[in-house]
């Protein structure tokens, strides 16, 4: 009887979709509460609902350099993804070149590509060149390696059955090596994709004249909190937004991956 | 534990096979242009790895008729899935030459050879029907046709109603009847498996022995198999070719005269033991040899 009454007081009554809900909630109510009871200067956080008041009444502020922001990064994305998956594919899937770009690309990684951006300005000036080189640079790094990584990881059992049928160099890539990498390739495309997010923002807080980030920055300077968390609340969702896309994604094409004993190391 | 547990009489494993060997390579060379017919003339091989030169495969001539099911085994190491895999047009031997279905070998032709691999095999991204329809797609075979065909295979592997099952929803056996059906989707007269039931429990292996047994009566294949077991070998085979340890050669080649259908029974009478104990008699003298 104990042990009935010990496994059932073991049995979490929420199901961990409701935690992460109640989570959510919670953070919303201190986010009003603290600023309210004055625990919190207001300047440091303004409580929730001053924020979305400032997100409402200037709406069309916000919309417009949405707007900005979006195209570039929907451009960056498709540069640092597209090069970052393509180049990856490629090098990935031929080995002398993959030994030797590999430690170069890994090293690069390390590097904060932050502290080239006034470089990128620079080049590019302060228009949305700059920041879209910039965060499709930022962006392409984690794209490249995982892709790469993720060629390797391949059973490589794979590559002799589609031999044994004869497949062409192009098919080999095109209908096994993407197919087998693209669990990897999502998961790098995942990173990639929020770095080229935050790549275009922080470059419009740098320098630039428009966009989210410039607006954030902006309102920063006018020690105007309800219009900084505004943006910032932006900024969240789009990360946010941006990671049930390719959420999605993955469950329609890489459903596989989840319920496949994974082959012998090749 | 008694050493006398077992009633097996000390016998001589070093003495010459008491049963001579069959002579079966000149009379065949005659059809090694029919479809269907595999010929592997003076083939040898050697790799080094750093340096070192290892002979894999020393001297083996072995022709196959037409519709015959060869079963190859060998200790492991022997080569046999390598020679397997130069049959296949899949790896190429150093010297020598293999010409199935009156086609040299030299590369992989999935018109004239299905190959059936023991695992990791199936693409998981890909249904069933997908998976069979595979190899058609690489040759763009009209959709239609691909999957009339594909389901035809599927249908002859007895996987009807699974058409839409994604590999990692299948058995293990069910898995290799998939593998089995892609090997044959293309219609090629000579189906080769490298150890295609190793990975599977005993029951799913016997069972799946009969079911090849049975696609191969219906098709009228050649089939080339390799396996480390000596029952399975035995059971499945008109002709057993066993082959010595590195390098690999053949060293014995066994007319099966089992009646077929083959059946479980089978495994139980004299005759069975009989075969099982040459095969065994030859590796043992190798392994002890070496």
């Amino acid at each position: 009887m104990s042990l009935a009454m010990a496994s059932s007081a073991a049995r979490p009554a929420l199901s961990p979709a409701a935690v992460r809900l109640l989570l959510g909630v919670a953070v919303l109510i201190l986010w009003e509460a603290l600023p309210r009871l004055g625990l919190v200067p207001q300047l440091f956080l303004p409580a929730l609902s001053q924020t979305l008041a400032a997100l409402v009444g200037s709406a069309e502020e916000y919309g417009a350099h949405l707007l900005y922001t979006l195209r570039a990064i929907g451009i960056a994305m498709l540069v640092a993804c597209g090069l970052g998956i393509g180049l990856g594919l490629l090098i990935g899937s031929i080995a002398p070149l993959r030994r030797t770009l590999q430690p170069l690309a890994s090293g690069l990684y390390a590097v904060p590509i932050v502290i080239l951006y006034p470089l990128f300005t620079a080049w590019f000036g302060i228009g949305p060149q700059s920041k879209i080189v910039f965060a499709s640079v930022y962006g392409l790094l984690p794209c490249l390696l995982g892709t790469m990584a993720g060629i390797q990881t391949i059973d490589r059992q794979y590559l002799t059955v589609a031999r044994s049928m004869r497949a062409s160099r192009w098919q080999m890539i095109g209908r096994v090596l993407l197919p087998a990498a693209m669990p990897t390739v999502l998961s790098a495309f995942r990173v990639g994709g929020a770095l080229v997010i935050v790549g275009v923002v922080v470059a419009e807080m740098l320098t630039s004249s428009e966009g989210i980030g410039y607006l954030i920055s902006r309102y920063r300077t006018l020690l105007d909190s309800p219009h900084v968390f505004a943006g910032i609340l932006l900024v969240v969702w789009l990360v946010v937004l941006f990671g049930a896309l390719v959420q999605q994604v993955e469950r329609r094409t890489a459903h596989w991956r989840f319920s496949t004993r994974s082959g012998e190391a090749g | 534990m008694s050493t006398m547990a077992r009633g097996t009489t000390p016998g001589s494993p070093a003495s010459a096979p008491a049963v001579p060997r069959s002579e079966a390579k000149a009379p065949l060379r005659i059809v090694a242009s029919a479809p269907g017919a595999v010929s592997v003339t003076g083939v040898s091989h050697t790799y080094d790895v750093s340096g070192r030169v290892t002979k894999a495969l020393e001297d083996i001539d072995l022709a196959i008729a037409p519709g015959r099911f060869v079963v190859i085994v060998g200790p492991s190491g022997c080569g046999k899935s390598s020679l397997l895999m130069m049959m296949t047009g899949l790896t190429k031997p150093t010297a020598g030459t293999i010409v199935c279905s009156g086609r040299p070998m030299t590369e992989p032709d999935p018109d004239v050879v299905g190959v059936v691999f023991q695992e990791a095999s199936l693409y998981p991204w890909l249904t069933a029907q997908d998976n069979v329809e595979f190899p058609l797609s690489l040759r763009r075979v009209p959709k239609a046709e691909r999957a009339t065909r594909a389901r035809e295979k599927l249908a002859l592997v007895g996987l009807q109603g699974f058409e839409d099952r994604y590999p990692h929803e299948l058995s293990g056996g069910m898995k290799q009847r998939v593998s089995i059906a892609r090997g044959l989707v293309q219609n090629p007269s000579i189906l080769m498996l490298d150890e295609p039931f190793a990975a599977l429990d005993e029951q799913t292996r016997i069972t799946m022995g009969d079911e090849l047994l049975r696609i191969w009566a219906e098709t009228g294949k050649t089939v080339v198999f390799v396996t480390h077991s000596l029952s399975e070998a035995a059971y499945l085979a008109d002709e057993i070719v066993v082959m010595s340890a590195r390098p690999g050669r053949i060293i014995d080649r066994i007319e099966v005269t089992l009646p077929r259908p083959r059946t479980y029974e089978m495994m139980s009478t004299p005759h069975f033991a009989e075969l099982r104990e040459r095969i065994w008699r030859q590796i043992r003298h190798q392994v002890s040899e070496g």
